[in-house]
């Protein structure tokens, strides 16, 4: 399956709205920071003592994960109920495409029941493009993660956290540690960074974690954290896949803690004031230690919280988008 | 530019009412909690706010995310994010607009105070009543009835100097 990564002319309407959210590869700055806004607005909405809008009553999402996820299945189920929808989780492991359903017949059955939305996460990288561009007319489609391609409601409530704690992306020293060539998040993050202006976006990673020619993804690249993350307004640390550890690609646990794990020795580099971020789940002492991952610095728990209002704030802008284009068509 | 009427006497007059009206039910008007309703609603709850010294914080509601039209309209770009700033339960709340029309945006507004607590009453000011109802809402406190034409509409201008204008429908 391949994909272009611009997908502004699947993703966006005639009039430049939302319509699906696949990548935000493509999207201008001013769309990027309408996202934002609106989240921002939505964030109030979590602290009232009904944690509900009325924006999607009626209309029906479905949580289509073919990966396991925990908080990005639960946080887009809780954003689709705080808008009011209705929201089916599909278990794909007990559905039809087992028993040797094609995907777009499924989706087919699941567009006759009247859906509005389907949340997708897939490990082919290109499966929600696929479903937006040829399967679901009139369905908005939201990439909840799909292969190593893209993550990007990750990816925003990431900018949103940097926005929250910094006042602003613009002029920001980013560092991104870790798993790069794997990283769909990693790749979601450099994009939404440049594009809404970040001064410089590292990455800091072994040569056998950064994809071929990474200095293509407009970055600069590092293997030595000292000089990676020396005056950092902002530092990622990305998940490192156990699993990957028997790949060869890395010597052990211990000896990648001690090169690129994030511990208060290694922070001391960053400004004083740089926050620590993490998209989770975090594997503690492998890539960052507990001090840092539960120390004043570090904002994890702030991203998951951002997490629940940028996909209130996507579906929501992705639902207004299909309705005018809808009307465009009657 | 000149204002279709004078909205600050108007005002200074329905702040006189306010007060009979809440206390002649029995209410402290300090203990009243003041909704502004964006953007218009907002600077005359402002204006409100002052006059009658009241302590506690004003709101403001968005009700962009309660509008019945979401299916027909989308989302506005400029939402943002409402601010109530004091406990609505069981409180006395007066909510302000600049303009009445269909009632559907005081409908919208209700349903937002609702989901941050169950208010003892809503008491609803509006500085323009233009009629053409298309739900049963009636403001308790009115400055001014007018009837336009199809054509016409009515803007309040503001946050400084508070003025409203006749324009032309889009």
């Amino acid at each position: 399956m391949s994909y272009p990564l611009h997908a502004d002319e699947i993703q966006l309407n005639q009039n430049g709205q939302l319509r699906h959210f696949l990548t935000v590869e493509g999207l201008s700055k001013a769309l990027l920071e309408e996202i934002l806004d609106t989240a921002d607005s939505f964030i109030e909405v979590g602290a009232r003592s009904i944690k509900k809008v009325p924006l999607l009553r009626g209309k029906t999402v479905i949580n289509l994960f073919f990966e396991p996820s925990t908080r990005t299945r639960t946080t887009f189920e809780l954003a689709a109920q705080r808008l009011s929808a209705d929201v089916l989780n599909l278990n794909i492991s007990t559905s039809a495409t087992s028993k040797g359903e094609s995907l777009s017949d499924m989706l087919q059955n699941l567009e006759a029941m009247a859906s509005d939305m389907f949340v997708v996460r897939h490990a082919q990288s290109g499966a929600p493009h696929f479903i937006a561009k040829s399967v679901c007319p009139g369905v908005a489609i939201i990439n909840a993660g799909d292969g190593r391609h893209a993550h990007p409601t990750q990816a925003m409530l990431d900018m949103l956290t940097i926005r929250q704690h910094k006042g602003r992306v613009e002029g920001m020293v980013v560092a991104i540690v870790g798993d790069i060539l794997h990283s769909r998040v990693a790749r979601s993050q450099i994009r939404a960074l440049l594009t809404l202006g970040a001064a410089e976006v590292r990455v800091i990673a072994p040569q056998t974690l950064l994809p071929f020619e990474p200095e293509a993804l407009g970055v600069s690249v590092f293997h030595n954290m000292q000089a990676g993350l020396r005056d950092a307004d902002v530092v990622i640390m990305l998940r490192l896949q156990k699993e990957r550890m028997e790949g060869a690609l890395l010597p052990s646990e211990s000896e990648y803690f001690k090169l690129y794990g994030l511990d208060d020795q290694k922070l001391a580099y960053a400004k004083p004031d740089a926050i620590v971020m993490h998209p989770g789940p975090i594997n503690r002492g492998v890539e960052i230690a507990s001090e840092v991952a539960d120390g004043p610095q570090s904002v994890i728990l702030n991203q998951v919280t951002n997490g629940i209002a940028i996909r209130m704030a996507v579906m929501s802008m992705a639902m207004s988008g299909q309705i005018a284009s809808a009307q465009n068509r009657s | 530019m000149t204002s279709l009427i004078n909205v600050e006497a108007i005002l200074d007059r329905l702040c006189d009412d306010l007060v009979v009206r809440i206390e002649s039910a029995g209410v402290d008007i300090k203990q009243v909690g003041l909704i502004g309703i964006r953007t218009g609603g907002v600077w005359l709850a402002d204006y409100i706010h002052k006059k009658l010294a009241l302590p506690s914080p004003m709101g403001e509601l968005d009700i962009s995310f309660y509008r019945d039209d979401f299916t027909r309209i989308g989302l506005n770009p400029t939402v943002k994010p409402s601010s109530l700033p004091f406990e609505t339960e069981d409180r006395h709340i007066v909510l302000i607009d600049d303009v009445i029309m269909s009632g559907r945006t005081i409908r919208a507004a209700m349903n937002e105070i609702f989901d941050y607590g169950r208010p003892a009453s809503i008491t609803l000011m509006a500085l323009i009543d233009l009629g053409r109802r298309e739900l049963p809402i009636q403001p308790d406190l009115v400055g001014e009835v007018m009837t336009l034409e199809k054509n016409q509409q009515v803007k309040l201008t503001g946050p400084d100097g508070l003025k409203v204008q006749l324009k032309a429908a889009p």
